[in-house]
């Protein structure tokens, strides 16, 4: 248990010095609303509507950026064949890397969500479902991550494989979050979709640390 | 004991020789009756079976189309068992039956994707409709070229295989998973008016050139797998007697 909490503090005490802790992702998701009505124009009714969307787009791409070196820095300095070696199970170790990334990503995203939410003029009544659905939905898209990241650790550029892997994996999650966000918006019950939500992510807590330490294992041999 | 002394055909394929002369011994059998489906089966669709009364000649798009779409899910079922046989059995067949279906699953899965757009636009009026099925095919095949991308990323074989065996094995536990939240997402979403296939209720005389060409499909699928397979076989083979060839070139010259 002690290594598992060293294990998460070190990770946000690094993210940190690195100058890659909470706020840089904050101002990640705020540059990339803030791109949209540029494309979109300002038409204020249009964003809107499309706002849940918008807003759950920038945490899908606001949690993978920051996953290529998830475990890659782990794996140039060693970091990596101490963890196999050592006595805590592989797959908490990655969970615990996997709660830390979140720490530093997921949950600062959804709590300044309402504020950007208010930007894009979505109705008052969805600023909490949007913040529950983000504090839900981005544990499964930061533990897809882990499995991507897994994968490509021993890749000098995975950054784009990796996207290419993870994405299609994270739909379901971009589906039943931005329908509760959507479906709250428009008055409507938000129950169904963001109990699927929470089943996404219990069976990615379960199949993900599981299939990343299998490939972090298989990848030596 | 007899059992005892001879290997089950099983682990007798984990040998690239004896592999070989089965596949050998298979290949031209299959290659006939994938010949021989494939005639009674496009006879059937194009000749003998009738026109739609809704849709026309249309619908003979859908003996192409659907044949595509069961080989689409079908193959990626084998790379999952595949990828089994890698991990858990550590089969050395697994990974090169693996890495020849790969391919032929996405190309499968394309044939699905294009002939349902060709279908889609007499039928829609455009070329592609966010519908469902398409969509959930459409993410398939993004699964797939995922999973072809990894393979070319990592170089060395035996490594690039457990990756490739893991991703696929998360992919299928996914599958079930993205096809429901695609269908839940497009009956929340539905168009006014959506063509809909009469479901079950398809006549024999259109049922029978299917069944034929989906068998024609199974059997042009197994030959290119098991063409493919001896050909990385092959290759792998080409490589190290290359190492083996430096090597000596290397002694020789007393490098």
């Amino acid at each position: 248990m002690n290594a598992l909490f060293a294990v998460i503090r070190r990770e946000i005490t690094l993210a940190r010095r690195i100058g890659a802790g909470a706020e840089l992702g904050i101002v990640f998701f705020l540059i990339l609303i803030s791109v949209v009505p540029f494309a979109i124009g300002a038409d204020q009714k249009l964003i809107g509507r499309i706002a849940p969307a918008i807003l759950w787009l920038a945490a899908l791409l606001a949690t993978l950026l920051g996953l290529d070196r998830l475990l890659q820095a782990d794996e140039e300095d060693g970091i990596v064949d101490h963890l196999l070696l050592g006595d805590t199970p592989l797959m908490l170790v990655l969970a615990a890397k996997a709660l830390a990334h979140w720490l530093v990503t997921g949950l600062p995203l959804s709590l300044v969500a309402p504020l950007l939410g208010l930007m894009l003029a979505i109705e008052p009544g969805a600023m909490l479902p949007l913040t529950i659905s983000l504090l839900i939905g981005t544990p499964a898209l930061t533990l897809i991550g882990l499995v991507g990241a897994s994968l490509t650790v021993s890749l000098k550029r995975g950054g784009l494989l990796l996207s290419v892997l993870v994405l299609p994996l994270s739909i379901p999650t971009l589906i039943f979050g931005a329908t509760v966000v959507k479906e709250a918006a428009a008055g409507r019950a938000y129950e169904t979709p963001l109990m699927l939500l929470a089943g996404v992510s219990l069976i990615m807590l379960v199949i993900a640390p599981l299939a990343a330490a299998g490939a972090l294992r298989f990848a030596r041999n | 004991m007899e059992t005892a002394t001879k290997p089950s055909l099983w682990l007798r394929l984990a040998n690239p020789a004896a592999f070989n002369t089965l596949a050998n011994r298979l290949l031209w059998p299959l290659i006939i009756a994938t010949v021989a489906a494939f005639a009674y089966g496009l006879y059937g669709a194009f000749m003998t079976s009738p026109a739609d009364y809704q849709q026309g000649e249309t619908v003979r798009i859908m003996y192409i189309h659907v044949p595509a779409a069961w080989l689409a899910l079908f193959v990626y079922a084998g790379m999952s068992v595949s990828a089994l046989g890698t991990l858990v059995f550590r089969h050395p067949m697994a990974d090169v039956a693996q890495k020849a279906a790969a391919p032929l699953g996405a190309g499968f899965t394309l044939i699905c994707l294009i002939t349902g757009s060709f279908w889609g636009k007499p039928m829609w009026g455009t070329w592609w409709e966010w519908d469902a099925r398409l969509t959930s095919v459409l993410i398939l095949f993004l699964i797939y070229l995922g999973i072809i991308a990894l393979w070319r990323a990592i170089d060395e074989p035996q490594r690039g295989a457990r990756a490739v065996a893991i991703l696929t094995l998360v992919g299928a536990v996914n599958l079930p998973i993205i096809k429901f939240s695609v269908d839940w997402w497009y009956t929340l979403h539905q168009p006014a008016s959506v063509f809909r296939m009469g479901g079950p209720s398809i006549h024999k005389s259109m049922l029978t050139p299917l069944f034929a060409m989906g068998l024609a499909y199974l059997f042009l699928y197994l030959v290119l797998l098991i063409l493919r397979m001896k050909t990385e076989l092959m290759t792998r083979r080409l490589e190290r007697l290359q190492i083996v060839a430096a090597d000596k070139l290397a002694k020789s010259t007393g490098a």
